[in-house]
């Protein structure tokens, strides 16, 4: 496998740059679309229920699934991967996101707004303060979800790390294929463990005093 | 000073009227108890004073403004408020904790730091000790503390209090009524209390507002809610022990009479109340006590007689 890496490094290391790219620009897309409307969800209670009963459905369509209704739709290549892959991590941040901020305890929101903070003063300095190791563990989820999934994009030509997998099992090029797997997973790995060290720095500091 | 002109709530979907025509008047510096079983409508009432729920009509007055035209919110940094789950910050300190009405108000740094100290101090707590503290490290009583000083931070004219010591074990709570009712005397607030404890209302009260499904029943001092209740809801209320609870309310010092101390009199401090002293004549058998100041220096006398009659005694007129 690493012979296979250093007498190919520059496919090698495009794989990984693509996986990333194509990760790193669904997972903001996740967190652009998902942040604020899991905070205006939670001002509009009544929308909130039917949102949610449609993201849960969303989270019951594999990944592969999804890459694949978006072909016809969008074609391939990078674009309809990064939306197919923003729709597939969009579930979890958006379900944390509202269930973050509605889990605030109510007697915390009455009291700031009997002291008088207006509504977007309660919002930026008590409810998302609050809600933050929640929305945190969210982003968490989702990345891990989009690192994994993006290997998939493969199927519709999107790139990544799947096209050393695919290719490598199309040539029977063993070392190719476990190549492109384990660069595969050590990422999701790492992805998980940077999060998670973050969320407990965030953690910590926010029960401050621990 | 608070007034509630014909004040009446009605919750979308419900006939029944929360609040129903209510009038009630709170003078500069005065504590009024709202009492009343639960769902009576106590905190809608004092909700609407500072507009966390709006009338649905009447007029509210506050410090001589009509809070219907007033901004909720900056109505709201000119109106403490206490609730019973206290409702601290809990990312944030003590410290900043106390600080946040005067923040919103945009005190400088220097002015907010001496008065959170001033106000930890004020409610009992070592400032040293608890500023750079957060909530979750406090005991349920200190945090009651907290919330009080948080409410005070700005010198609010006027305290919103929402049965403020109803989470708290009965003896920490017998000390912060004592100790807060003779806090909010001493800085002349204008306090609106929730409760629905009587012995806590006659304690806390300089007048106590009794209320039934939204309207008020009977608006009197302790002393004649207690000796002349309107009718048999305010006397079931009050309970079978509202002589002694009228008792309770008269100091021992200010129910002195003249007369030599005799030999078989009880000794007695004078920050006893009439029915600790009744208590102890029943408990010892004896007549009459004396009664004596901090140096053991005879004041007078208190007889069994002298509380009977007090007992029987219609109540001063207000
Ligand atoms: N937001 C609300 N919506 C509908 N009904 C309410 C609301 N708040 C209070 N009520 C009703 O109004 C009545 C008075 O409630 P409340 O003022 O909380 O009583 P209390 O504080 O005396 O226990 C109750 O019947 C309660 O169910
Ligand atoms: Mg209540």
């Amino acid at each position: 496998m690493l012979d296979w890496i250093s007498a190919n490094p520059r496919i090698f290391w495009t794989a990984v740059e693509n996986h990333l790219w194509l990760s790193g620009v669904a997972l903001l897309a996740v967190m652009l679309i998902a942040l604020p409307l899991g905070l205006a969800l939670t001002r509009h209670r009544s929308l909130a229920n039917s949102a949610i009963a449609i993201v849960n459905i969303l989270r019951t369509v594999p990944s592969l699934a999804l890459l694949v209704i978006m072909l016809p739709v969008l074609g391939t290549g990078f674009l309809p991967s990064v939306v197919a892959l923003t729709l597939y991590g969009l579930p979890a941040l958006l379900l944390n996101t509202y269930t973050g901020l509605t889990e605030v305890d109510r007697d915390i929101v009455e009291a700031a707004r009997g002291q008088g903070l207006s509504d977007v003063q309660v919002m930026t300095r008590i409810e998302i303060p609050l809600a933050l190791p929640v929305i945190f563990a969210g982003i968490r989820t989702a990345a891990v979800q989009v690192v994994s999934a993006a290997t998939l994009a493969a199927f519709i030509g999107g790139g990544g790390l799947g096209e050393l997998i695919t290719a490598g099992m199309a040539n029977f090029n063993f070392p190719q294929l476990i190549a492109g797997a384990v660069a595969v997973a050590l990422l999701a790995l790492l992805v998980e463990i940077g999060f998670a060290s973050v969320e407990r720095v965030m953690t910590r500091s926010a029960r401050m005093g621990a | 000073m608070i007034r509630l002109e014909n004040v009446s709530k009605l919750f979308a979907g419900i006939a029944r009227a929360a609040v129903d025509s209510l009038d009630l008047s709170v003078p500069e510096g005065r504590t009024c108890v709202l009492i009343g079983p639960s769902g009576c409508g106590k905190t809608t009432t004092m909700r609407m004073v500072n507009r966390l729920i709006e009338p649905s009509s009447g007029r509210i007055i506050v410090e001589g403004e009509d809070v219907t035209q007033a901004d909720p919110v900056l109505l709201r940094r000119r109106i403490g408020y206490v609730i019973q789950q206290v409702g601290l910050f809990p990312h944030m300190t003590i410290a900043e904790n106390v600080a946040t009405v005067p923040k919103l108000l945009g005190w400088p740094a220097e002015k907010i730091r001496s008065r959170s100290e001033e106000m930890l101090a004020l409610v009992g707590l070592e400032p040293a000790q608890f500023l750079s503290r957060y909530p979750r490290h406090l005991s349920g009583g200190q945090r009651q503390r907290v919330g009080v000083a948080r409410a005070l931070a700005a010198d609010p004219p006027v305290m919103l209090m929402d049965e403020p010591f109803g989470a708290v074990d009965p003896v920490v709570r017998g000390r912060l009524q004592e100790e807060f009712v003779a806090i909010l005397r001493r800085l002349k607030k204008t306090v609106i209390f929730v409760t629905h404890d009587i012995d806590e209302a006659i304690r806390m009260g300089d007048v106590v507002a009794i209320m039934k499904d939204g309207r008020l029943v009977q608006y009197d001092t302790p002393d004649r809610l207690l000796a002349a209740p309107a009718d048999a809801f305010v006397a079931d209320f009050v309970g079978a022990d509202a002589a002694l609870r009228r008792l309770s309310l008269v100091s021992a010092a200010d129910a002195v009479e003249e007369g030599a101390p005799e030999s078989s009199d009880l000794r007695l401090p004078a920050s006893a109340n009439l029915r600790n002293v009744l208590s102890a004549l029943l408990t010892e058998g004896r007549d009459g006590a004396t009664i004596v100041d901090d140096e053991s220096r005879p004041l007078g006398r208190i007889t069994l007689a002298a509380i009977r009659a007090r007992s029987a005694g219609r109540p001063a007129e207000p």
